[in-house]
């Protein structure tokens, strides 16, 4: 048995004794019915409760909690979004995270240890600062890196000349960061839970029940349940759901992977992303590696994803991150991402009356989530769209006024 | 049997060749290996293979590696390893092993040469198949070596047949889609402790079957009773086997079992000179041949029993196990300085699983199970259920334990999770195995619940009064066992992690001293400084040179695309925004591409080569997803159309010579071509030999000056280039790069698309209204023009911008507010953005272009550029900066 010392793994805190009822089941009605417990429905059923006072409201899973999107995704939370909606609504998110929890009294390792954004090419760069320059008039934290600089925050990063595609620069969020998805998805679930609403799993809607262009409730594998109003959050499955009700959303259904190391000594203690050699990474409070790449390029509803995709991003992780060349590959996920042609998302109304609408969110949705849920929450609430939500209707299709992340962001983790 | 010498947290020791580290330090007498992860709790090794979950070593010679399993690593002479405690290092060296890759397709894939993948093996063969055989073992015979047994040579000689591919070592990592597998060999690490650069240390194999035979076998797993973790508690068939190999530093033994392994392997410790105190069944009623064997050999059998607790010695290891009732009652000690657990086996159903088959619990067995055969994947062996033996486990997982027994009573050795934490999760509401694995952490270390996933699915049973396969089903997730990350990037490190595609001009441009642009997977000349020039002075002299003499520009890595067919001119008419099937042979056009949305979406000139032969250019980094675009529309939409794409980007190089100098220097390159205004025109083009080699010759500009283009077939790239200089030389010809392009571009406002466009532009917002035909009846993009957004007012549109101090270039990406919002502090209403900005020698003052939002409308206004250590104040303009008229083309 060695003596020496070693960089030890921190055990994480234990989660609370009580967070939800097994196994419940459905009323016969609810004011409320969100379909999908990810995060963004658990958020909109906490939000309904909590800012609006709507609690006779259930949280409909047709596996188990949080076991889509939610519960596979790399956590990277930032703001420094390129468009002035964007900026409006992932930052009001940002904005909630910071406190949020304390406000649900749950552990959620909520870490703002900065995301930076390399760039790699003239060109990388020349759009990476107008990135930065947007932020600065949308006053979002955000600060220009040159490579000695990102040397200095992350010294794993290889900024020399002589590397495929070198460190030219990059764009750093302060308060961006990351925290742990169960956790949140947890802490949501709970809080809503203690305010009275119903979190229902294994139980898979199947259709809707509409009378004269309304929507009166959901036909579900548990039978069906009436309600007022009814929520589409179920992120890469809302177009199977949409036209269930009998209208079409512009998403397209991918495969979105990624991946973790085993449990290593820290060396990294903010997130890295680059689109230009498809890799995103941080290191969790564990010590796992957890990184990213894009999507496959097929449509699936299956959760995986082509192995060509991990090794093209492992061969740029070892080009850009020498020291992890020795790292292993522990496992590989996939979850189905909803992408909209402007890789922005579609909150709002439906053709449906009182049929509402939150998806598209994409590869990026995770550091949405309480932003999505508070908009989503005003929006059945009010029965018309929140403010921060506005641009994001569903009519942008037809009109054009797209809100285009495509163009500079490439995948919008 | 050789001796091999080896390291051990710093302690010489020897060993076997040919056994495992593990094996090694038992016959050593080594029992306790490292520490837990969490607790600090002395642990041992449990298994014999990739099951195993505590014994992990740090590897510190050869290419290095952290946290590896002590038991799958061959002792070889030189090795030193240290123990880990669940966390891995990550040394600052490099790792300069080679690895590499492999692509297969074979008939039949067979994952396991234990006796059923053999058998199959042999199946196939005989039908003529061609068949590859993957086991990760070194040797062949699955549990038979184990067993000390020999494989049957009818069987073993299927593995040196000519249709069979046999890869010992080699791990099928993953199960994907249509047959398609992905396995790592490892070829080095137990040949010596060197690090390998000629050969590869793990190779990647891709390997695409039509059929994929599993029959991967089974783990045996671990019962989850008080201090079930200290050294000395083995699996059962584990302990037996190592001992059985004279890697034996017990003296006496207790089983416990629910099932006949556990007689089996305690007859082969007591045959080995274990003493056998005593075998604990769970079963009330124990029987067959296995259990006959050991009461022959006199081994006494408790039955109804289990243990409830252990003691240990004061070393930490196993002093004994207290044997009781399954609630816990009646509980006694029986000493044994190992404690061999038998919990049932464990079929290996991660494969299945990586595929979306479901395994099936068999309550007979007492096991998941994958009885599964299509046309694309079958299963063999224990993982198809076939158990051989007499087993008759009983399902059972542990006994009932107290509170306090629950915090010491492993579920996951690795990840240090108990049965408190186990039990917890149930009282939370968790009920699914994966809320229960999430909130517990079991099944989350290096071996992602080999030994704990069932143990688990069949706690939450026992807990709930449910059956395990009532809880869900038991999902793995590549890869089965870790990978390092180098031997997945394989020969894609360093330069070669993406292809670098270079013109056949590059050595030239290197030799120069010029630096490289990236430009998408391209190497482009950025700019070339003479001696002691920075990157602003040599482009000064660059634009200058272009714009009063002759410069010289490699335009190779344009994207080309060769697009022939009776109905060529009729797709560039839908492709593009303006007419091009009316275009006349031997003459170019400049065009503009749109996507589905109206918005600009790619550039280039297109020639018409003959009636029915078009050569389209694109931009460097738009040339792949062009081509992808093109074939869309003619593979799902316009099948009809009888129009072939090629691209030809590599094929051709072009050599572009500009400047009102270009003329005189282009008759010289090609004495026999008229290279007057009336005989060449501008977008013409003409075939003539220019220093001896045939070509085309196209009169496009790019930068507003007199230019030609020189086509030759790509071999030709570098003579042609060399001739320019040489017959320039007395013209001063000026080689420029990216950057003089680009600012002589700009200051004519011509465009960039992916610089002035980033996918919300529509021609009319880049003041190109000219380019979109009004007599097409349609065009792909036409119809979103009239959407509300895209006809609205206040769209942003191109314009120029001059700062008031000429002597400032503006960054690049900088946002525009209103002159009266100069001193608003953020958050604040921006206009637009600076997409394009220079010094310009031609202007003698910096100048840029922007996107200002109704901006044609605002030329004259004032603006401000808010940053954070400076406001900028200037003007905006019309984007053409120099040559309105367009008089210069023409020289
Ligand atoms: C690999 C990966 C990495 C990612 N990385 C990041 C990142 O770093 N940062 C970031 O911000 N975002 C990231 N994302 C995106 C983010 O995870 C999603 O945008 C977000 O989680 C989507 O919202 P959600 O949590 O509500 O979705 P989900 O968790 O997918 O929730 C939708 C739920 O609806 C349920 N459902 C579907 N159909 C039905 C039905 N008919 N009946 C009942 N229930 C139904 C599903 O089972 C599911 O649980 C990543 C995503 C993936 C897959």
């Amino acid at each position: 048995m060695a003596n020496m010392t070693r960089r030890r793994t921190v055990e994480l805190p234990d989660h609370p004794d009580f967070l939800w009822v097994a196994e419940q089941k459905p009323k016969k009605s609810y004011d409320v019915i969100i379909i999908g417990a990810g995060g963004h429905g658990l958020a909109t059923a906490y939000y309904l409760a909590k800012n609006h006072g709507i609690t006779n409201v259930a949280v409909i899973e047709k596996g188990w909690l949080a076991g889509g999107n939610m519960g596979r995704n790399t956590t990277i939370i930032r703001s420094n979004y390129l468009w002035d909606e964007s900026a409006g609504i992932y930052d009001h998110s940002l904005k909630l995270w910071e406190n949020l929890e304390e406000e649900v009294g749950y552990e959620m390792f909520f870490s703002q240890r900065g995301v930076m954004t390399l760039a790699h090419s003239v060109s990388d760069v020349r759009s990476k600062q107008r990135n930065f320059y947007a932020n600065h008039v949308n006053a979002v934290d955000s600060v220009w890196l040159t490579p000695e600089e990102v040397k200095e925050i992350a010294p794993i990063v290889n900024i020399s000349e002589d590397i495929r595609y070198p460190v030219m620069g990059a764009t750093f969020q302060p308060r961006g960061g990351i925290a742990k998805h169960d956790w949140v998805a947890w802490g949501y679930a709970k809080a809503a839970a203690d305010l009275g609403v119903d979190i229902i799993q294994n139980c898979e809607v199947t259709g809707f029940d509409i009378v004269n262009g309304k929507v009166k409730g959901v036909k579900t594998t548990q039978g069906d349940i009436a309600a007022n109003k009814v929520g589409m959050v179920a992120a890469g499955h809302t177009s199977v759901l949409a036209n269930m009700a009998g209208f079409d959303v512009p998403l397209q259904s991918r495969p979105l992977q990624a991946l973790v190391s085993p449990l290593l000594e820290q060396v990294l203690d903010t997130v890295i992303m680059s689109g230009a050699v498809h890799v995103y990474v941080s290191q969790a409070h564990k010590g796992e590696l957890v990184m990213g790449a894009g999507t496959d390029s097929y449509n699936s509803y299956a959760q995986r994803g082509g192995f060509h995709v991990i090794e093209h991003q492992l061969a740029a992780a070892c080009e850009l991150f020498p020291i992890f060349e020795r790292a292993h590959l522990l496992r590989t996920w996939g979850g189905i991402v909803d992408i909209a042609p402007d890789a922005s998302p579609i909150i709002g109304l439906t053709p449906v009356e009182n049929l509402y609408i939150n998806s598209g969110w994409g590869t990026g949705g995770f550091k949405a989530t309480p932003g999505s849920g508070w908009v989503m929450a005003a929006t059945i609430a009010n029965g018309e769209p929140d403010a921060l939500a506005k641009p994001y209707a569903l009519d942008r299709f037809i009109s054009g006024h797209l809100i285009d992340e495509h163009g500079a962001a490439g995948v919008a983790h | 049997m050789s001796t091999v010498n080896f390291t051990f947290d710093g302690k010489q020791y020897s060993g076997q060749k040919g056994e495992s580290l593990a094996s090694a330090l038992l016959r050593n007498g080594v029992l306790h290996f490292t520490d837990s992860s969490y607790k600090d709790r002395p642990r041992g090794v449990m298994g014999l293979w990739v099951e195993e979950p505590n014994a992990l070593v740090n590897i510190d010679s050869g290419a290095g590696e952290p946290m590896v399993m002590s038991t799958t690593i061959e002792i070889v002479d030189g090795l030193v390893a240290r123990s880990s405690q669940g966390v891995g290092d990550l040394p600052d060296t490099r790792d300069n092993s080679r690895y590499d890759k492999v692509n297969r397709h074979v008939d039949v894939l067979v994952v396991g040469a234990g006796t059923a993948g053999l058998e199959a093996a042999k199946k196939y063969s005989d039908q003529g198949k061609s068949v590859i055989v993957v086991d990760d073992k070194p040797a062949a015979g699955g549990h038979l070596v184990y067993l000390g047994q020999a494989v049957p040579a009818d069987l073993l000689s299927v593995l040196d047949r000519e249709n069979v591919t046999y890869l010992p070592r080699t791990t099928v990592q993953g199960l994907y889609d249509q047959g398609y597998s992905v396995a790592t060999e490892r070829r080095t690490d137990h040949l010596d402790s060197k690090v390998h650069t000629e050969m590869s240390r793990i190779r990647t194999w891709h390997i695409r079957a039509d059929h994929t035979v599993l029959a991967t076998g089974a783990f045996q797993r671990h019962l989850v009773f008080a201090n079930n973790d200290r050294p000395g508690i083995m699996l059962s068939h584990s302990a037996a086997t190592y001992v059985s190999n004279g890697a034996n530093p017990f003296k006496s033994a207790v089983v416990v079992t629910v099932d006949n392994q556990g007689y089996r392997d305690a007859v082969r410790l007591s045959q080995a000179g274990v003493t056998v105190n005593a075998i604990v069944d769970i079963r009330n009623n124990p029987s067959g041949p296995s259990v006959e064997a050991a009461k022959a050999a006199g081994i006494e059998i408790i039955t109804g029993k289990t243990a409830i607790d252990t003691c240990e010695k004061e070393d930490g290891t196993v002093k004994c196990v207290s044997v009781g009732n399954p609630d816990g009652s009646d509980a006694a000690c029986i000493d044994g300085d190992l404690i061999a657990v038998s919990g049932g086996w464990t079929p290996v159903v991660h494969l299945a699983t990586f595929v979306g088959i479901k395994p099936t619990w068999d309550a007979k067995l007492a096991a998941f199970v994958v009885k599964h055969s299509d046309s694309l994947t079958s299963t063999a062996g224990m993982l198809a259920g076939d158990f051989g033996g007499d087993d008759n486990a009983e399902i059972f997982f542990g006994p009932t334990l107290t509170t306090e027994q629950a915090l010491v009573a492993f579920v996951d050795y690795q990840r240090d999770a108990t049965y408190r934490d186990f039990k917890r999760a149930i009282d939370a509401g968790m009920r699914s195995i994966e809320h229960v694995k999430r909130y517990t952490a079991i099944g989350t270390a290096h071996d992602q619940g080999k030994t704990s996933g069932t143990v688990t699915m069949g706690l939450i049973g026992q807990a709930i009064g449910k059956a395990p396969d009532e809880i869900g089903s038991l999902t793995f997730r590549p890869p089965y066992i870790t990978i390092p990350f180098a031997a997945l990037a394989g020969r894609d490190r360093g330069l070669l992690s993406d292809p670098e595609r270079t013109t056949p001009i590059h050595a030239w441009h290197v030799a120069s001293g010029a630096p490289m642009e990236d430009v998408g997977q391209w190497k482009r000349p950025w700019y070339f400084p003479k001696s002691g020039e920075n990157m602003h002075a040599a482009v000064l002299r660059e634009c200058a040179a272009v714009r009063e003499g002759v410069g010289v520009m490699d335009a190779s890595t344009l994207g080309k695309i060769d697009i022939q067919g009776k109905d060529a001119g009729q797709f560039l008419d839908m492709i593009y925004t303006n007419m091009f099937s009316t275009l006349k042979v031997g003459m170019s056009r400049y065009g503009l591409m749109c996507g589905v949305d109206g918005m600009v979406f790619d550039d280039g000139v297109t020639t018409r080569i003959s009636e029915n032969h078009w050569l389209m250019t694109t931009t460097t980094g738009g040339a792949a997803k062009v081509l992808d675009w093109l074939e869309e529309w003619l593979q799902t939409e316009w099948p009809h159309l009888e129009v072939y794409c090629t691209s030809v980007t590599e094929q051709i190089s072009t050599v572009a010579i500009v400047g009102p100098k270009s003329r005189e220097l282009m008759s010289r390159l090609a004495p026999a071509l008229d290279v007057s205004n009336e005989a060449f025109a501008f977008m013409e083009n003409k075939h003539a030999d220019v220093a001896g080699v045939p070509a085309r010759i196209a009169r496009i500009s790019f930068s507003g000056e007199l230019a030609y283009e020189i086509n030759v077939p790509a071999i030709y790239g570098l003579h042609i280039w060399e001739a320019v200089m040489s017959q320039g030389a007395d013209l001063n010809i000026t080689p420029y790069g990216t950057e003089t392009m680009h600012v002589l571009r700009a200051e004519k406002g011509f465009v960039i698309v992916g610089q002035e466009t980033d996918g919300t532009q529509t021609p009319d917002d880049l003041d190109m209204s000219w380019i979109v035909s009004k007599k097409k009846d349609d065009f792909i993009g036409k119809r979103s023009f009239s959407r509300a957004d895209t006809a609205r007012d206040g769209r942003h549109q191109l314009v120029g911008i001059l700062a008031d101090d000429g002597s400032y270039v503006i960054p690049e990406g900088a946002y525009i507010v209103a002159g009266a919002d100069a001193n608003t502090a953020p958050p604040v209403k921006h206009i637009g953005y600076i997409t394009s900005s220079y010094d310009s020698a031609a202007l003698g003052r910096s100048f840029a272009l922007a996107l200002v939002a109704n901006g044609l409308a605002r030329k004259g206004e004032k603006i401000a550029i808010p940053m954070a250590d400076r406001v900028v104040t200037g003007v905006i303009t019309d984007s053409v900066f120099v040559d309105k008229e367009n008089t210069r083309r023409d020289g």
